[in-house]
């Protein structure tokens, strides 16, 4: 039984960071309709550049917030300089560009960091011996990555519903031409959604980096499970995407240890399985709204 | 009386397709002028020339300020507010939160807040169900709030495309009642694009009929109500 329990917290952990991946995705498929494969390569990016800070002596939680706040920039400036001039093209064209900025952070971090892993420690003050409670261990920084995920939810939550400038992000993703109409800047809004999607990608890189290793593929395999997470909870869904996260976390480390032939290798084969189950039986997603498609 | 809203040669494009060909119109300072014309005449692309939705040419000034090459935005700040066609209404949002989006050009809380209160005096069924989805009320309802949240930027001009439109003749005398009162109250100058032809005349005081992309025939709405070669070719009835 405690075993059961210490791989529900296990895959709890994971399916926070899928989930706060997954919520980036969300937030720039909600105003902009693009799935952004870069999303992952961008979050390993500001780790890295959170990675330079920690090695140049900066404190961590300096090093951490100078980092989302970059990362925000970097998503603005993606926006302005990638996405926003190709408005308009073809699916396809968006989904090569998004392939695009993948490959672009993925080369860069090569190329200045080299492939050699590095060490992105945990954070300051969180200690590093397990709590035993009962039998069961429970990491402490298990529990900084679910405190940290509760306040970032928080913190979007109360800009979306209580700001001016939140209503008027989910009115231009809801409704582009009546936003238009009241004198919202569509494409700032755009805009500023995949600043905040990019930095809530990297706060999932960088609590991610300690528990895996940094290197410049480590978000390829978070990705996946992330992008599992969202079609799960509903591309469209801020909330969706957190509960999917966690579905997907369980399911992998659960699935992993009771399937015999899943084992820690085949865990990813359960996360396709999952995206294909989801797109054949309820393809908005658990929380998602249902496209109806006017003909 | 100087106009408030004046093109002269106004041309429109949407891409390469051009679809107004140098219409003159003018709108009197406080008063209500009616487009009206025949599906695809250029009657909404009029309207959306004037917000600066399409491409356009030739000459648009609104109290003397040109207004070709500006946004959306920029329009909507200067004074110019619309009320789309099919109403527009954010349906996922409340009455309320409608009514802060339409106000989103503005920074003074206070005024607002009054703002609204004054708009749910007029419209007193929005202030009943300020906090229930807009996609929830009924088209009457939602034709009032899409009046009412284009007010809330305190527009100097409304520009209305087909406010009658699928609703029952009641609902639509009560809403041209209450932009009646809101043009001799609020000073509000309007622009009014109606299928309801007979309606439309009997609101405004000067007419335009467009006919594919070019002013056909304009004057006194009076006028164009007695005149039966009017009626019989363009107003049908």
């Amino acid at each position: 039984m405690s075993d059961f329990i210490q791989l529900v917290l296990a895959g709890a952990a994971d399916g926070a960071i899928y989930g706060l991946l997954a919520l980036a995705l969300v937030l720039i498929y909600r105003s902009t309709h693009i799935v952004n494969f870069g999303q992952g390569e961008m979050a390993m990016f500001a780790t890295y550049l959170a990675w330079s800070l920690l090695d140049a002596g900066v404190p961590f939680w300096g090093a951490f917030f100078a980092a989302i706040v970059i990362a925000f920039f970097m998503g603005l400036i993606i926006h302005r300089v990638l996405v926003h001039p190709l408005e308009g093209s073809p699916e396809l064209t968006i989904v090569i560009i998004t392939l695009g900025i993948y490959l672009f952070f993925n080369s860069i971090a090569l190329w200045i960091y080299s492939g050699v892993p590095k060490i992105f420690p945990i954070p300051a003050g969180v200690p590093r011996q397990s709590w035993e409670v009962g039998g069961v261990f429970i990491v402490p920084y298990h529990v900084t990555i679910f405190a940290i995920l509760f306040v970032l939810m928080m913190l979007l939550f109360a800009f979306f519903r209580f700001t001016k400038v939140g209503l008027a992000m989910r009115a231009a993703a809801a409704q582009p031409l009546s936003s238009t109409l009241v004198g919202i800047s569509v494409p700032t809004m755009m805009m500023l959604g995949w600043g905040i999607a990019a930095a809530a990608g990297a706060t999932a890189g960088m609590l991610s980096a300690p528990i895996v290793v940094l290197e410049p593929n480590f978000m390829a395999t978070i990705l996946i499970f992330s992008f599992a997470s969202a079609v799960l909870g509903g591309l469209d869904s801020p909330v969706g995407a957190v509960l999917g996260g966690f579905i997907v976390g369980e399911v992998s480390a659960l699935g992993g240890r009771y399937i015999d032939f899943i084992g820690n290798d085949l865990q990813i084969v359960l996360a396709f399985a999952l995206i294909v189950l989801v797109l054949l039986f309820r393809p908005a997603g658990l929380l998602g709204r249902p496209q109806v498609v006017r003909v | 009386m100087t106009p408030i809203l004046e093109a002269k040669g106004l041309s429109a494009a949407y891409g390469e397709r051009p679809v107004l060909f140098g219409i003159d119109f003018a709108v009197p300072d406080g008063g209500i002028v009616a487009v009206l014309g025949a599906n695809g005449a250029g009657k909404t692309t009029t309207l959306r020339a004037i917000m600066g939705q399409l491409r356009t040419w030739g000459s648009l000034h609104y109290a003397g300020t040109p207004l070709i090459g500006k946004s959306t935005a920029e329009i909507v700040r200067l004074g110019i507010a619309m009320v789309p066609e099919g109403r527009g209404t954010f349906s996922d949002f409340t009455v309320e939160e409608n009514l802060l989006l339409g106000a989103y050009t503005r920074r003074d809380k206070d005024g607002i807040r009054r703002d609204i209160d004054r708009i749910y005096e007029y419209f007193p069924v929005l202030g009943r169900r300020r906090h229930q989805r807009a996609g929830s009320m009924s088209g009457g309802e939602q034709q009032m709030l899409a009046i009412g949240r284009a007010l809330m930027s305190r527009p100097k001009v409304l520009l209305l495309d087909e406010p009658s439109l699928g609703l029952a003749p009641l609902i639509v005398q009560e809403i041209f009642q209450i932009l009646e009162t809101i043009n001799r109250e609020e000073k509000v100058s309007m622009l009014l694009v109606e299928q309801d032809a007979v309606r439309a005349l009997r609101l405004a005081s000067y007419a335009y009929l467009l006919e594919t992309g070019r002013v056909a025939l304009h004057g006194p709405a009076e006028q164009l109500r007695a005149s039966e070669d009017v009626r019989r070719a363009y107003l049908g009835y």
